[in-house]
């Protein structure tokens, strides 16, 4: 009795443990539920998911589809699709991605199903609608890759209150920036002139447009490193010397655009350079305390004149190991209408479609100041917010490097010069 | 079954004897396999990876490069040594304070007093918080502008300090947080080791006339040496491996001077914002031939001492 009781246990053990393999396996295989069915969508956490998630029972009640929906912050977002999608798994369908940050490497990676027939195939969708900017950073190889669904302006977020305490225009030029920045610092113990974003890898962005705006850029013609040239060099230590001279006290160099928007919204800041598709946070007066007298202005011209970028911030795409393309084709196809991206742009979220723009309707929610700086901004506006290579968050951190040296009082010129020359090691490598 | 035992008796039997033999061996062999398998692939995997160029994405194609990543590694003065520093200044200092300090708390509340229960309940808070929620916490109240912390040193006329925002002040800082939260554990496990030793040496020392500091130095800590031992192996390997509260408060790269990236952070970066799988994986088995070649002295000397 006791020999077979050791056998008997030891079968019953592996008979369990193969019924528990099978059983997993099977619940990993179904996807079909009940005959309808699931898609899967991962979004990030924004104001443009919001509206779309209360829109979603309409889409489900149309396509007869089930929509299960994921949602993460950017970072988190970013680590999910670099887990998921590097195991090769088809357990998302559609996915939500930055086209300049992860684009290039996504698409490279064999990551992104070609789109290039299917946003062909409905005239009435009209993907010729488009903007070029946001669809060129979606093409990948000649293939369309994804369709852009947000895009993003540099512009100018100022106290209407402080400049006119100081007696002072809306800053057009650096210089004027520069004076407004100390006069508001000078007559206002506590409040800063000027914020914006300092950490290394967050900061190269928003300093972007003041590269521009100096006559600089990331990358020149050939395809070398351009940010030791005497243009990077003057726009590096203008924006450190802004943060230094008129800054916050203490000021933290691992901003990124949630510090450096609550320094602008609880009062403690004049002027304040950021992408407008945030501009609600500064005019909600529940997450604000000066939505009454913020203002908006596009961005101050340097040598180089007035020139923000405009980009395509967020696109969806299609996991090239989906078993639904067609269905997850399907969601992008609604996502993206002229209809629902009206309705978004109401909501304060710009779009990529030129006919939404065009239309009145479109800017109606906005206040008119920022509508003309946007409009300023997408006329003579940058492609890019940060150098458009593979492995873009290396080169983020190497290109921030100078910003922070400024903003600490270094020698922000033989940073520059150190960082090109990294730089230009990641650009030999590609 | 019942078949097998009519029709081949003796290759039963024999199998039976031998199972019944290795019971122990027999029953705990699933765990066993099961555990092995997790720590031997990932494991095997990572070792695989280090020798590799893997970039971008571990499905795409890679090439065996040997010990090329070990070289570049063991030779980055940039990121890698002042990581592993970091590392070990972290480790090295918040393991001390916590000793030291856990030693103490746990001599007062060695003996019964009032409200005894309490205390202990106080003291253990920390512990039971997430560590992600405490990074948080304590991310606002470091805040260089609006953050408590400020604050009171502005009542007592201090000037405003960074904090976690400086670029010399945020390791410091982040120590503090983990000893805040760990000495707890610190005292937890030698109040243990306290509570298992007998009266008797203690009373001996007494009546020799030795006064407090002789009696805790040369009788309670020479009796305490496993547990503090096993203290500092258990901490040590925990705060070794920090990551959360790092991660809670300065985020990828260990903010803008990489001023508190500790080799799991770098490797982490490395892996999950770089994608540069095989560089990250020499990084981590670097690290983890180091907590091995620690553990080594630590249980090596422990042995020695003991004969």
């Amino acid at each position: 009795m006791k020999r077979h009781s050791v056998v008997r246990v030891a079968a019953i053990v592996a008979a369990t443990f193969l019924a528990a393999g099978t059983l997993t396996a099977c619940s990993a295989g179904a996807s079909d539920d009940g005959g309808a069915k699931t898609l899967r969508v991962t979004l990030a956490n924004h104001v443009w998911t919001d509206t779309i998630k209360s829109k979603l029972p309409e889409f489900e009640a149309a396509t007869g589809l089930t929509v299960e929906l994921s949602q993460y912050g950017e970072d988190q977002l970013s680590d999910q699709y670099n887990v998921k999608l590097n195991a090769g798994t088809d357990e998302i369908d559609v996915m939500m991605y930055r086209p300049l940050q992860e684009g290039k490497l996504f698409a490279k990676n064999g990551y992104l199903a070609d789109l290039s027939d299917d946003v062909e195939a409905n005239a009435d969708w009209d993907w010729s609608d488009f903007q070029s900017g946001p669809v060129e950073s979606t093409t990948y190889d000649g293939n369309v890759v994804g369709v852009p669904i947000i895009t993003e302006q540099e512009v100018l977020y100022y106290r209407k209150d402080l400049l006119a305490k100081a007696g002072l225009e809306v800053p057009t030029t650096m210089e004027e920036l520069e004076a407004a920045a100390k006069a508001i610092k000078e007559q206002n113990p506590g409040v800063a002139g000027f914020v914006a974003r300092t950490g290394k890898s967050a900061a190269v962005t928003q300093f972007s447009s003041f590269l521009y705006s100096f006559g600089g850029d990331f990358i020149d013609e050939d395809g070398n490193s351009a940010i030791a040239s005497p243009e990077a060099k003057e726009a590096y230590a203008f924006y450190g010397g802004l943060i230094r001279d008129y800054g916050p006290e203490n000021v933290s160099t691992d901003m990124s655009w949630p510090e450096a928007m609550a320094i602008f919204t609880q009062g403690q800041a004049g002027l304040y350079t950021e992408a407008d598709s945030l501009y609600k946070n500064a005019t909600d007066p529940e997450t604000s305390k000066v939505s009454d007298t913020v203002g908006f202005a596009p961005m101050p011209a340097g040598p180089g004149g007035s020139v923000a970028y405009n980009v395509p911030s967020w696109a969806l795409g299609i996991n090239a190991e989906s078993a639904y393309s067609a269905e997850a084709w399907s969601f992008i196809e609604w996502a993206t209408s002229a209809k629902l991206t009206l309705e978004v742009q109401q909501d304060g979220v710009p779009g990529a479609r030129q006919s939404v723009w065009e239309d009145p309707e479109g800017t109606s929610t906005y206040p008119a100041d920022l509508a003309a700086a946007i409009a300023t901004s997408t006329k003579n506006g940058v492609g890019h917010d940060r150098p458009r290579v593979i492995k873009v968050p290396e080169a983020r951190e190497i290109v921030g490097d100078p910003i922070v040296i400024a903003i600490t009082g270094g020698d922000s010129d033989a940073a520059a010069d150190a960082a090109s020359d990294a730089f230009q090691g990641i650009l030999d490598d590609e | 079954m019942t078949t097998m035992v009519t029709t081949k008796p003796s290759m039963w039997k024999n199998y039976s004897t031998w199972a019944n033999r290795h019971r122990k061996w027999l029953f705990a062999s699933p765990a066993m396999i099961f555990v092995g398998l997790l720590i031997a692939v990932p494991l095997g995997w990572t070792l695989y990876l280090s020798v590799t160029d893997s970039e971008g994405s571990v499905r795409a194609a890679s090439n065996l490069v040997g010990f090329s990543n070990y070289l570049e590694v063991l030779t980055d003065t940039e990121r890698f040594w002042p990581a592993v520093m970091r590392t070990f200044v972290f480790t090295g200092g918040a393991l001390a304070i916590e000793l030291v300090l856990g030693m103490c708390i746990a001599l007062l509340l060695w003996r019964p007093f009032r409200g005894e229960k309490w205390v202990r309940v106080a003291i253990l808070l920390p512990l039971v918080a997430t560590p992600v929620a405490v990074g948080m916490m304590w991310r606002l109240i470091f805040d260089p502008n609006i953050g408590f912390a400020n604050q009171v040193l502005s009542w007592i006329g201090i000037p405003a300090q960074p904090w976690l925002s400086g670029q010399y002040t945020a390791l410091p800082t982040l120590m503090f947080v983990d000893i805040w939260q760990w000495t707890p554990m610190v005292v937890l496990m030698l109040l243990a080791g306290l509570t298992s030793l007998s009266d008797e040496p203690d009373e001996a020392a007494r009546i020799d006339g030795a006064n407090s500091w002789q009696r805790f130095w040369f009788v309670t800590l020479p009796l305490m040496r496993a547990t503090v031992i096993v203290t500092i192996v258990l901490r040590g390997i925990d705060a070794l491996k920090t990551f959360d509260i790092l991660y809670a408060t300065k985020g990828k790269g260990g903010g803008s001077f990489h001023e508190v990236e500790t080799l799991n952070i770098y490797a982490f970066g490395l892996s999950f914002d770089y994608n540069d799988y095989g560089i990250a994986s020499t990084v981590l088995i670097l690290f983890f031939l180091l907590i091995i070649a620690i553990m080594w002295v630590l249980t090596y000397r422990r042995k020695a001492n003991r004969s």
